[in-house]
């Protein structure tokens, strides 16, 4: 099937193209995700990046052009790429009814896994939802629902993770613990591609950067790269200012984030 | 593609199932109309309804009542397949490697369940009002196949509904002519009491059909014709529905 895997990109777009009604929403877009690496897709609202990880998702298909996972197309072979990928969507798809546990007992189930139950409590433990396990999700914070959600993703050890938008909505800490998950994933040799409309997620996270504009990719490169696309830096004395954000961190403190969270999600 | 469609089946009832055991108010709610109905009916509006016949007005309209919790019970189907569409859970479903068909499947079959729970439990209820039959266990199963037929027909319209519909009240609105049809059948007064255009709607509607089957096996009577033409709409209304439903699954899949 694949000749060489070292060089082969673990995600291929080839001029896919995809209307609804008249609205052109994909005009042509190509890139190239390298195994291993986190790929940025980012782009401003209905700039079509939620349609595009659709199609490579299996979940729509493409009007024209092609898209490989692993150097099997999507369209035409939908059942193999779903062995390989996984796929975090823009709203936390976790069951509000069952605990947390059973969400990730119920997936680990469809993987068709062998003790489901020692699945779910390594998970809860590794996003420390251990004490909330037994909760209905219902009951969690936004940054717990995505915590599980991504726990979700990651049952059966799928080699790709599209994660659409994944920290929009959360708070900074939970941005924060999102984003320290997506790189362990990469360290593990996990494919990422993740979409984004937040610049500072792309240039924290991100090995390549494209930009998804009007419907094409008008950009594609690493950070440095893009950054160059810009006359050199001007050298200017300012005086350094915490950011809000360092502000507020400082503040709530680096407190467990296990009892944090599960006091976050005890006041709701 | 994939040899795991009753072990994906399964493991996806049990998790509708779940949501079922931990919220039973869609048991209570679904058997509190036809419960209230039953009370209306015999205690308060019974005494002056003529049946022309000489069996209790509870034996008479049961039927009928029975049809009424299944229809208001599909709705919830509908209810809950919606929910899965617009929570994203049912993308995430849909992007494993599992059975496609699993997803829908796994909703019908909760359905039956739901809705043979609530039917036991409006049978209860008429018993302890003194309905009473002389049926055999094969003529109570002959009542269960036809019940397990009309609840798999509109399960199915229900399937429709949670696919297609916008909005979460879209989602359950479709039930509504369904709990109202068994009023303008011989479900609660014999036809022939009824103006000459209404009578022959009634007569010729498939509630007429199922209800005089079902009344019939329950009293011991022959059922004539009446058991074909309700098998035939229930069969009829069945794979019109189920046709339709694939095909906007699979619509919506592309």
């Amino acid at each position: 099937m694949i000749t060489d895997q070292a060089l082969a990109p673990a995600i291929r777009v080839q001029g896919i193209e995809k209307s609804f009604d008249e609205l052109h929403v994909l005009r042509g877009v190509d890139f190239d995700v390298a195994a291993g690496s986190i790929f940025a897709l980012l782009g401003s609202n209905g700039a079509g990046k939620t349609t595009l990880i659709r199609i490579l998702s299996t979940l729509l298909k493409a009007d024209a052009g092609s898209a490989t996972v692993h150097g099997v197309d999507v369209a035409a072979k939908p059942g193999d790429v779903r062995e390989s990928i996984s796929l975090t969507g823009q709203f936390a798809a976790v069951d509000e009814v069952l605990t947390g546990r059973e969400n990730l007992v119920l997936i680990a189930r469809l993987r068709h896994l062998k003790n489901p139950g020692a699945i779910a409590d390594d998970l809860l433990a590794r996003f420390s939802l251990t004490e909330a396990g037994g909760r209905r999700a219902a009951t969690y914070s936004g940054g717990m629902r995505r915590r599980l959600d991504i726990a979700m993703s990651l049952i059966g050890s799928p080699s790709i993770i599209f994660l659409d938008e994944p920290t929009t909505g959360l708070d900074p800490q939970a941005r924060i613990e999102v984003w320290q998950t997506v790189k362990g994933l990469a360290q593990g040799g996990t494919t990422v591609l993740l979409t984004t409309q937040d610049l500072d997620e792309a240039e924290h996270l991100a090995d390549r950067i494209a930009i998804l504009h009007q419907g094409t990719i008008i950009q594609n490169g690493t950070l440095a790269e893009l950054k160059r696309l810009l006359p050199a830096a001007k050298v200017e004395y300012v005086e350094k200012q915490p950011s809000l954000e360092e502000v507020f961190l400082a503040l709530v403190g680096e407190t467990d984030s296990t009892s944090a969270a599960s006091a976050e999600g005890e006041s709701r | 593609m994939t040899t795991h469609v009753l072990g994906d089946t399964g493991v996806l009832t049990g998790r509708s199932l779940t949501h079922i055991v931990r919220s039973p108010d869609t048991i209570i709610t679904t058997t509190i109309t036809p419960i209230a109905l039953m009370l209306l009916f015999v205690y308060v509006l019974g005494g002056a309804i003529d049946t022309g016949s000489d069996e209790s007005y509870v034996d008479y309209m049961l039927p009928g009542i029975l049809l009424i919790t299944i229809a208001s019970g599909v709705a919830y189907t509908a209810y809950r397949l919606f929910l899965d569409l617009q929570g994203g859970i049912f993308d995430r479903f849909q992007s494993m490697p599992i059975a496609r068909s699993s997803v829908l499947w796994a909703h019908v079959l909760t359905s039956m369940v739901a809705n043979l729970v609530s039917v036991a439990i409006v049978i209860g209820v008429a018993l302890i009002m003194g309905f009473r039959t002389g049926a055999s266990v094969a003529v109570w199963l002959a009542v269960a196949g036809i019940l397990v037929l009309f609840t798999l027909a509109l399960t199915w319209l229900a399937v429709i509904a949670g696919l297609s519909a916008k909005t979460v009240d879209g989602a359950s609105a479709f039930s509504y002519p369904l709990i109202f049809l068994p009023f303008i059948s011989s479900a609660f007064v014999p036809t022939d009491s009824m103006p000459a255009p209404v009578a022959w709607f009634a007569e010729n509607q498939p509630v007429t059909s199922i209800v005089n089957t079902i009344r019939a096996l329950f009293a011991g009577q022959p059922v004539g014709s009446d058991i074909w033409i309700a098998l035939a709409w229930l069969v009829g209304i069945l794979v019109v529905a189920y046709g339709f439903a694939i095909a906007i699954y699979r619509r919506k899949l592309n």
